[in-house]
């Protein structure tokens, strides 16, 4: 977008296109009450002002609970309105689709670090297909940050110690702003790049070009596997270890008796604070392994235990 | 003996007294909030890890920690006392007994002293010496550190309190009080029965999670 | 005692004030008088304001660039957390309070003093030390977390320094704290024979609230602070992931007493407001029950919705679900009094000087800043717009546009009874006039960024935001200098200004019933209430 003054921000996915109208709707509500407000307030200026003898100045209204109750009803009814519409689009906002691909993202300062399901890694960009709806798994190594791109209309806090998600369905071609919204010390106005949207041949391209050694997943089970984890979770295992295959997505019962959805962040916790996850039947012993792991690899072992097949959470807030 | 005073914005010393005592009050309104912020942070805490900090806290010392409930109690109501003694206008029997409130308000203090001293010896200070033998020893480290910043900030309401109980009790053993002037003797037993309220939540919060599992 | 119905007091000659009563030093800095540590106070916010001044300027000189050529990065986010530390608690949390609240309480209750005097200057006192901690820190060392200090940034990120910023906040609190008990307490117990609850000026109702607000949203922040201090030595805390700590529940402590915060940055203004428009209009307010009782409201409700500030922080969805909709609620008193505002100027008499064009201006403006405050509350357009400059416009709108207007329209309207002189007229229509055009050509554009998709907190920026961010700069030198007239003029004022009459304006306060400036125990005799405020005549029709 060079040249020229920009009045209004592009706008490149399904919750964009939403968000217009649901924007243009508060203009003009808020606009109108605004409006009204100037009006009264120039009107009377105008009209009262002290030495004007044409106005009339008496019988000051006294009676006001009509007046009072009125003005308190309309303000609340339009407030009620404007709560629902903005919360509607809200609530669809944290329901991504089932089909939406899982990239993994983690923010650190000062720099955006994202890995593809198939193994492509990118620093402060990110290559999204056109019409291919995405889901951002994301965690910080540090500090808090926020991935935010205004022509998503999308921004997310990215707070370390738990995953949190965003997705949005791109619609249009182009490369568009990524900002760290967050304020995250020195360089905090340099984390960020651009989101680039292709077409599917594009994409495809951009895959190939970008391919490394392997799938996230296989990476993670490289490490499932130098870090011992096999050694207790597979069968044939000596030690009595919950089974991880069909782990995602389920629904397990904890040795304090609640139950808890068996999505990315749970199984990050499993890994990080074990003791706090125990699921019954099995006895405290998996090692913490906070400390030993940064956040990326964790995020390749849950990749990979995901992997083992999966009953997909759609539309559940992982938070 | 020292006269009061009537500041010049009242009408007479009812009025005076009355207002110290909605001051007094209003003060303990916002000790409620800044204590409650803590307890806040500590109940969340523990929410998210109920079985680590269960587990530190099961290091806690519970003989000293129930003894000092005991003696608190205890001063409390000799301060309850005091304060009807200067309301009977037996100004010098309050002040004796504000004293024997504030000795025990000390004695508290040392104790916790004692109980501080050999928390740090088994390193259960927060940071790099830190240890504790815990499934979950990094829990264990923050609630030491709630333990220290709460009890810390207990410790300092009580001393403020002790030379607060000196102080009056000083003026009343010198006879200042009276059945129509004694507002400074019931200022400070609100306040110092709002210090030992606060350690009856303290005591309940940070002493029994450990052993009532 | 005798007493004597308003109307008939006595004056008292020349040089017979509580300007008068002792001209040593020591008078001043050890003085019990309500009105003289008013006169500090406003001495002591005034050079804050201009301190938090000139960071916003060097701010603004800073983004004339993409590039922000004139600082690095670091320089530029220690500004930004000087300019809102300073603004914040050592300029807009006290200003109206501290200065108005303390020199027309106990002149509205008809009273002599506030209830504890002494506890009134050691509030002075805690808040000049606090304020010299905190410039100390974050001039003498490098503290760059903004004034919001979120962790885990502001513990094992941040410099030492930052320790000493927290803890002359702590301090800056506890006067906070002292000066909202002492106006409870005076406004319960000191009402002068006849001052019914409902006989209050509505100044009095806001400073209730503001108050009430000050003693229980301030000791929240203070208990935070300290926790966030004793991370900061200790390495470990409550705040601290890496030890299963939860740092969002640092922003939870943190908003539930800032936001209750920022309507201590507004009911003391619409207190003020409140005044003025019945006075320039020569009418009794409209609907007082409403306008009272609605400050009451805010102060209530705004404990409820602090978790609007965190809509995409990682809260759940259901809080984020109830904190949108309680945001909403608390908008509705709000409303009550703009329209009754409105309402009172409906048949009125009225006249424009100084204080009514400030007035005025605080409507407009706090109306501006109040409905994009709406569009904040409203989930799905938070989501985008949070942490860009549409928030920082929002929150300029009703901080400056509409509370610092408030001040300064409370500084000309009783600028006769504080000072016992008038000011120049033209000239500060002028500086009003000025004020309002040079606020909103800085803080428009701003909305537009913000709205585009420019962050806040951000040393430089992409190349397409320049044009805006040009004219946001020039509106700010503007309002530079305009906010520096207000300086000589008033200076000027007290050396050489016209002698003020005791009620220069033809208002109904009990403050306007004393002489201008009042004598050091206010009123010759007690005064005792027969009428209701705002008792203006109504022109027969
Ligand atoms: C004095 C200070 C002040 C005041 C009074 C307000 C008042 C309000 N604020 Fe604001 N706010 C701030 C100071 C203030 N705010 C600050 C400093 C921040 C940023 C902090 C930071 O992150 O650094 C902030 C941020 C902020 C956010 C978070 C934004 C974000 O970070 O993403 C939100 C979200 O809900 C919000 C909402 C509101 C609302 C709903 C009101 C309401 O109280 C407004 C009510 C008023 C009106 C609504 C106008 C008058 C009404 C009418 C004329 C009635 C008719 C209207 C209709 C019928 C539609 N504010
Ligand atoms: C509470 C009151 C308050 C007040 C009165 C102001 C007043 C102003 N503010 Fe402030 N502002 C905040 C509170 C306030 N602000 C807060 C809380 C933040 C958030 C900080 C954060 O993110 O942590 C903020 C952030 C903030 C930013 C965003 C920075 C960023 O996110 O990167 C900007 C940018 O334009 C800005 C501008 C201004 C301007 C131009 C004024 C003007 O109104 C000021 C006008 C006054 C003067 C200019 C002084 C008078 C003139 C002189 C002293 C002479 C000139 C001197 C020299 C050039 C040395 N403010
Ligand atoms: C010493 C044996 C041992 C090792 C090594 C081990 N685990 Fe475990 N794991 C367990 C046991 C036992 C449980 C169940 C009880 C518990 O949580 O402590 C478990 C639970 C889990 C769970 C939760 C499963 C559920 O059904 O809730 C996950 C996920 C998991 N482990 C992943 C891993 C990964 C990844 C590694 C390697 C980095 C690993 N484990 C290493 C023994 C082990
Ligand atoms: Cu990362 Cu700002
Ligand atoms: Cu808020």
């Amino acid at each position: 977008m060079s040249g020229g003054v920009p009045f209004l921000p592009e706008s490149a996915s399904t919750i964009a296109g939403e968000f217009n109208i649901l924007f243009a709707g508060l203009l003009a509500i808020t606009g109108a009450v605004l409006g009204l407000v100037f009006l009264l307030l120039f009107r009377f200026c105008a009209h009262y002002r002290r030495g004007n003898d044409a106005a009339d100045r008496g019988h000051w209204g006294r009676k006001s609970w009509r007046w009072e109750v009125g003005w308190t009803t309309a303000s609340f009814v339009v407030f009620l309105g404007l709560y629902a519409w903005g919360a509607d689009l809200y609530l669809r906002e944290h329901r991504w689709p089932s089909n939406a691909t899982d990239i993994y993202v983690v923010g650190k300062q000062w720099m955006w670090k994202v890995e593809h399901p198939d193994g492509q890694r990118e620093i402060n960009a990110l290559h999204v297909a056109l019409n291919r709806p995405v889901r951002l798994v994301m965690t910080s190594q540090d500090v808090i940050h926020s991935f935010f791109v205004p022509a998503f209309r999308l921004k997310q806090d990215v707070v370390p110690g738990r995953y949190v998600s965003l997705w949005f369905d791109p619609t249009r071609i182009g490369d568009y702003h990524l900002y760290c919204a967050q304020f995250c010390g020195t360089d905090h106005a340099a984390m960020g790049g651009m989101v680039s949207v292709l077409s599917d041949a594009d994409y495809q391209k951009w895959l190939a070009a970008n391919a490394t050694g392997g799938t996230l997943a296989a990476q993670g089970g490289v490490l499932y596997r130098k870090l011992g984890c096999a050694g207790c979770h597979e069968t044939g295992a000596t030690v009595h270890a919950p089974k991880l295959a069909g782990l995602y997505g389920s629904a397990v019962t904890l040795r304090n008796g609640s139950t808890a959805l068996a999505d990315e962040g749970f199984i990050r916790s499993a890994i990080l604070q074990p003791a706090q996850n125990v699921p019954t039947g099995y006895a405290p012993i998996m090692p913490s392994f906070v400390g030993q792991l940064n956040e990326e690899q964790v995020m390749s072992l849950v990749a990979y235990i995901k992997s083992l097949g999966a009953k997909p959470a759609a539309g559940s807030p992982s938070r | 003996m020292s006269v009061p005073v009537l500041e010049k914005q009242f009408v007479d010393l009812a009025h005076q007294s009355e207002t110290a005592e909605l001051g007094i009050w209003g003060f303990i309104a916002t000790e409620v909030l800044f204590l409650g912020g803590l307890f806040a942070a500590y109940s969340v805490y523990r929410y998210l890890h109920p079985a680590g900090v269960a587990a530190a806290a099961a290091h806690t010392k519970i003989v000293i920690g129930s003894v000092n409930t005991a003696i608190l109690l205890t001063s409390s109501f000799i301060m309850s006392w005091a304060s009807l003694a200067a309301s009977g206008g037996e100004s010098r029997l309050a002040g004796r007994l504000m004293w024997i409130a504030a000795a025990l308000g000390l004695t508290f203090i040392g104790l916790k002293g004692i109980e501080y001293a050999q928390e740090i010896g088994e390193n259960l200070w927060p940071g790099a010496g830190f240890s504790l033998d815990t499934a979950e020893p990094k829990v264990g480290e923050v609630f030491y550190f709630l333990y220290w910043v709460m009890t810390g900030i207990h410790a300092a309401h009580l001393l403020v309190g002790v030379a607060a109980l000196a102080i009056i009790g000083r003026r009343a053993n010198s006879g200042a009080y009276s059945r129509a002037y004694h507002s400074p003797v019931r200022v400070v037993s609100l306040y110092w029965h709002f210090v030992d309220v606060v350690w009856i939540f303290l005591f309940v919060l940070i002493y029994l999670p450990g052993r009532s599992l | 005692m005798t007493v004597t119905t308003i109307g008939e007091l006595p004056r008292q000659g020349e040089g017979d004030s509580y300007l008068t009563d002792g001209t040593t030093l020591g008078s001043w800095l050890l003085t019990h008088d309500h009105k003289r540590i008013a006169i500090l106070y406003c001495l002591s916010i005034t050079v804050f304001f201009f301190i938090g001044g000139a960071g916003a300027a060097l701010i603004r000189l800073n983004l004339m660039t993409p590039q922000g050529t004139l600082f690095d990065a670091e320089t530029y986010n220690r500004l930004f957390t000087l300019h809102g530390v300073v603004m914040v608690w050592l300029f807009l949390v006290p200003s109206i309070p501290t200065t108005f609240g303390n020199f027309l309480i106990p002149l509205m209750l008809g009273a002599k003093d506030l209830a504890f005097p002494r506890l009134n200057l050691l509030s002075w006192y805690l808040f000049a030390t606090s304020g010299l901690i905190v410039l100390g820190g974050l001039i003498g060392g490098s503290v760059d977390t903004g004034w919001t200090f979120y962790e885990p940034l502001s513990s094992g990120y941040a410099s030492g320094a930052l320790v000493v910023v927290l803890f002359g906040i702590f301090v800056n609190g506890f006067s906070s704290i002292l000066t909202g008990l002492n106006f409870v307490v005076s406004i319960h117990r000191l009402r002068a024979p006849g001052l019914t609850w409902y006989r209050l000026p509505i100044f009095c109702w806001s400073t209730y609230a503001t108050s009430v607000i000050l003693m229980l949203a301030t000791p929240v922040l203070a208990v935070t602070l300290l926790l966030v201090i004793a991370e900061h030595l200790w390495g470990v805390g409550v705040f601290d992931p890496t030890h299963g700590g939860d740092p969002v529940l640092f922003q939870h402590m943190f908003w539930f007493y800032s936001h209750p915060a920022v309507y201590i940055m507004i009911l003391p203004g619409m207190g003020v407001i409140s005044e003025i428009i019945p006075a320039f209009a020569r009418k009794t307010i409209f609907g007082y029950h409403f306008i009272a009782w609605s400050s009451i409201a805010i102060a209530v409700v705004g404990f409820f919705v602090w978790g609007h500030h965190m809509f995409v922080a990682g809260e759940s969805i259901y809080s984020a679900l109830v904190f949108s909709f309680l945001s909403f609620i608390v908008a509705v008193p709000s409303a009550i009094k703009v329209f009754n505002w409105l309402a009172t100027l409906h048949k009125g008499s009225i006249s424009f000087e100084a204080p009514m064009l400030y007035a005025l201006g605080f409507i407009l403006l706090f109306t501006i800043g109040g409905l994009t405050g709406l569009l904040l509350a409203t989930l799905a357009f938070d989501v985008d717009v949070h942490d860009t400059y549409f928030v920082i416009a929002h929150f300029h709108y009703i901080m400056v546009g509409g509370m610092v207007s408030a001040y300064f329209a409370a500084l000309h309207f009783w600028w006769p009874k504080v000072t016992g002189r008038l000011y120049p007229e033209s000239w500060a229509r002028f500086a009003a006039i000025l004020i309002f055009f040079g606020f909103n050509l800085t803080f428009f554009p701003q909305f537009i960024l913000g709205y585009l998709g420019m962050p806040r907190r951000y040393h430089a920026y992409p190349p397409e935001f320049q044009v805006w961010n040009v004219l946001s700069s020039a509106g700010a030198s503007i309002l530079a200098a305009a906010y520096l007239l207000p300086l000589f003029y008033l200076t000027w004022s007290l050396l050489r200004g016209e002698r003020a009459p005791g009620n220069p304006w033809g208002a109904t306060g009990l403050e306007w019933q004393t002489a201008s400036p009042p004598p050091t125990d206010n009123f010759a005799r007690t005064p005792v209430i027969t009428r209701p405020p705002y008792d203006y005549p109504e022109p027969a029709a």
